[in-house]
């Protein structure tokens, strides 16, 4: 294994050079020697060497100069430095200057050995880190935003324009846009990217469970709070918090929030200590907010502190033009993941896509394609795979009543959605109490 | 040094190295070897003066010496070999128990003199420092870590010596 390490040892004095590099090839290092500033300059030119062991004193340039040389050469090189005159002065010199470390000769073994044993690791250690983080880029590439309409192109410029940035982003749009891919292509494209974007969806929780789920409590805190547990807002250190239905926060947890905001520290639900935290926000809703403000139920010095910079997401209806290229990345998604050979969308099936309004932009899109690929067969999605032939044929009843309407409005996102409760009760914008009344009210039931 | 325990270190070589070994009394001049400064002797002068008297051209020769040896980098050395060469160099000296405030103990000095000389030798025929915990080639930077290895070469190392 330590074949594969390099070390170079600069020393004017041939004795200490000629005793390290013995000692270094016995445990199977590769090992190059030079008297001076020179000739370590010349090797360094030749090829990469992972540790450096660098004499501080030594006629001409001496050992911290050439680290300064070194480290334009080679930014990621692990110095260590040796000497034969300790002093702090010139210890604590070597370490601000950036050398991984500083022995004194002469070096026990033992230390010695452990030392470029840590060095060793540290370099690896350091190669992985920037492995994976290529790694994180090109995941974080793939996972992409399909759109090829004018207006998704402006929507592409603004996250271009704010990643960068550390500003806070409010995502505007209807159910289904795809608001928490906007927000996850913003964090993958800023500098926070190497640390978490963590999701809560504040439309889903009752008043008390938010504010315990965005700041965490201690054990005790409530009846039932056996342990301690760490918010999402702590979680989110670093990193970028991501609010989804933002504009359904009750307004004391609207109050904790905006001071978490302004300071960046917190305290636990029942506890004492202060936390500190750095993380952006990334906001989403599809409610009027500034109707909210208006009357009263959104704060209006949160909603300045959240309306830094707005992306609206126009509804899929207003970009017809982005529904082939949307179909056809979901069928290919899900041929993947199914293991199918469909690979199309027959002529005849996309006008049926084109021509449909989609109130459940892309996440109905994906729905029905997901659907249709279940039930279709290769090589192509036909007309008759797709879930809305049936509302198609629904949408006419006969009495034209509004409550006839609805029934069949209703009966055909459930069918859309394979009878998912929660799904259909958010593309109806109602409760899911509610959607169960209707289907008890109008006698819908779940097809066997 | 008992004549046993040195026809016991002999066997112990035979077996590692598949070669003859001898035992013989010899002198080291070890008075240019003497760092007045550290009190310690230098062990790359030591096994330049036993290459230099090099008693036997065809064979590889192990010096076994009382005094503390030392390379100028480091502070102690148990001894110095001239990798894939003819010599080596073992002391004695940080071997015994005594050394480090301890009762004697003969019978744990010799395995550690024993494991020294046969790690010390491995590096003449070509061996490098091993992995393998109880491997006698491990390095062995304290005395305690001698302990922990076993006198003998892996299945690994005594590969590596069979293409030598």
């Amino acid at each position: 294994m330590n074949s594969m390490i390099s070390i170079l040892i600069v020393d004017d004095e041939k004795v200490v050079r000629d005793s390290l590099s013995k000692w270094f090839r016995e445990d199977g290092y590769q090992v190059g020697v030079a008297e001076d500033a020179a000739a370590a300059l010349r090797q360094l030119q030749a090829k990469k060497w992972d540790i450096i062991l660098l004499d501080i004193k030594m006629p001409g340039v001496d050992g911290m100069e050439l680290q300064q040389r070194i480290k334009e050469i080679d930014p990621g090189a692990t110095i260590i430095f040796i000497t034969a005159h300790a002093s702090v002065d010139t210890a604590v010199q070597a370490l601000k200057s950036g050398a991984f470390d500083y022995v004194t000769k002469p070096v026990d073994p033992d230390y010695l050995s452990h030392l470029v044993s840590n060095a060793v690791k540290q370099r690896y250690l350091a190669n992985e880190n920037l492995k994976l983080r290529e790694q994180i880029t090109e995941i974080s590439r793939a996972d992409e935003i399909i759109g090829d309409s004018p207006q998704m192109q402006k929507v592409f410029e603004l996250i271009k324009t704010v990643a960068s940035t550390d500003t806070t982003v409010m995502i505007r749009g209807e159910s289904g846009t795809g608001k928490e891919l906007i927000a996850r292509a913003i964090h993958s494209s800023s500098s926070r990217r190497y640390f978490p974007i963590v999701p809560v969806n504040c439309g889903a929780m009752p008043e008390g469970l938010l504010e315990s789920e965005l700041f965490g409590h201690e054990r005790g805190a409530f009846t039932g709070a056996q342990y301690r547990r760490k918010g999402k807002i702590e979680l989110a250190d670093g990193g970028t918090l991501f609010l989804d239905e933002v504009g359904n926060i009750d307004m004391k947890t609207q109050m904790d929030l905006l001071r978490v905001i302004e300071t960046k520290q917190f305290s636990r639900l029942g506890g004492n200590e202060v936390i500190k935290v750095d993380f952006r926000i990334i906001c989403a809703t599809n409610k009027d907010l500034e109707r909210a403000v208006a009357e009263g139920t959104f704060r209006e010095d949160l909603y300045y502190r959240l309306n830094v910079f707005s992306i609206f997401i126009p509804p899929l209806r207003e970009r017809k033009g982005d529904i082939p290229m949307l179909a056809n990345y979901f069928v290919k998604k899900y041929a993947r993941t199914m293991g199918k050979h469909i690979h199309a969308v027959a002529p005849e099936a996309m006008d049926v896509l084109m021509r449909y309004d989609w109130p459940g932009n892309v996440r109905e899109l994906e729905n029905a394609i997901e659907r249709a690929m279940v039930v279709g067969k290769e090589p192509a999605i036909r007309p008759e795979d797709l879930p809305f032939q049936l509302m198609e044929k629904r949408s006419m009843p006969a009495s034209g009543s509004l409550a006839a309407m609805e029934r069949a409005h209703i009966a055909s996102i459930l069918d859309q959605n394979n009878w998912n409760i929660s799904r259909s009760a958010e593309i109806l914008q109602i409760d899911r109490v509610t959607l169960y009344n209707k289907i008890e009210k109008y006698g819908l039931k779940k097809p066997q | 040094m008992r004549q046993d325990s040195l026809l016991r270190i002999g066997k112990k070589v035979r077996d590692q190295f598949g070669v003859e070994t001898a035992i013989l009394r010899g002198t080291l001049n070890l008075s240019r070897a003497f760092d007045s400064s550290r009190r310690q002797w230098n062990s790359t002068v030591l096994l330049a003066e036993l290459l230099h008297q090099h008693p036997f051209p065809e064979s590889k020769t192990v010096a076994v010496v009382e005094v503390d040896l030392f390379i100028p980098v480091l502070t102690f050395v148990f001894g110095e070999a001239q990798l894939e060469g003819g010599a080596a160099v073992v002391s004695t000296a940080r071997l015994s128990q005594q050394f480090y405030g301890l009762p004697p103990d003969d019978e744990q000095m010799l395995s550690r003199l024993e494991k020294e000389i046969v790690h010390e030798l491995g590096h003449t025929f070509g061996l490098f420092h091993c992995r393998h915990f109880e491997c006698v080639m491990r390095s062995s930077t304290y005395v305690e870590e001698i302990d922990l290895k076993r006198a003998e070469l892996c299945a690994r190392c005594r590969a590596l010596l069979s293409s030598y």
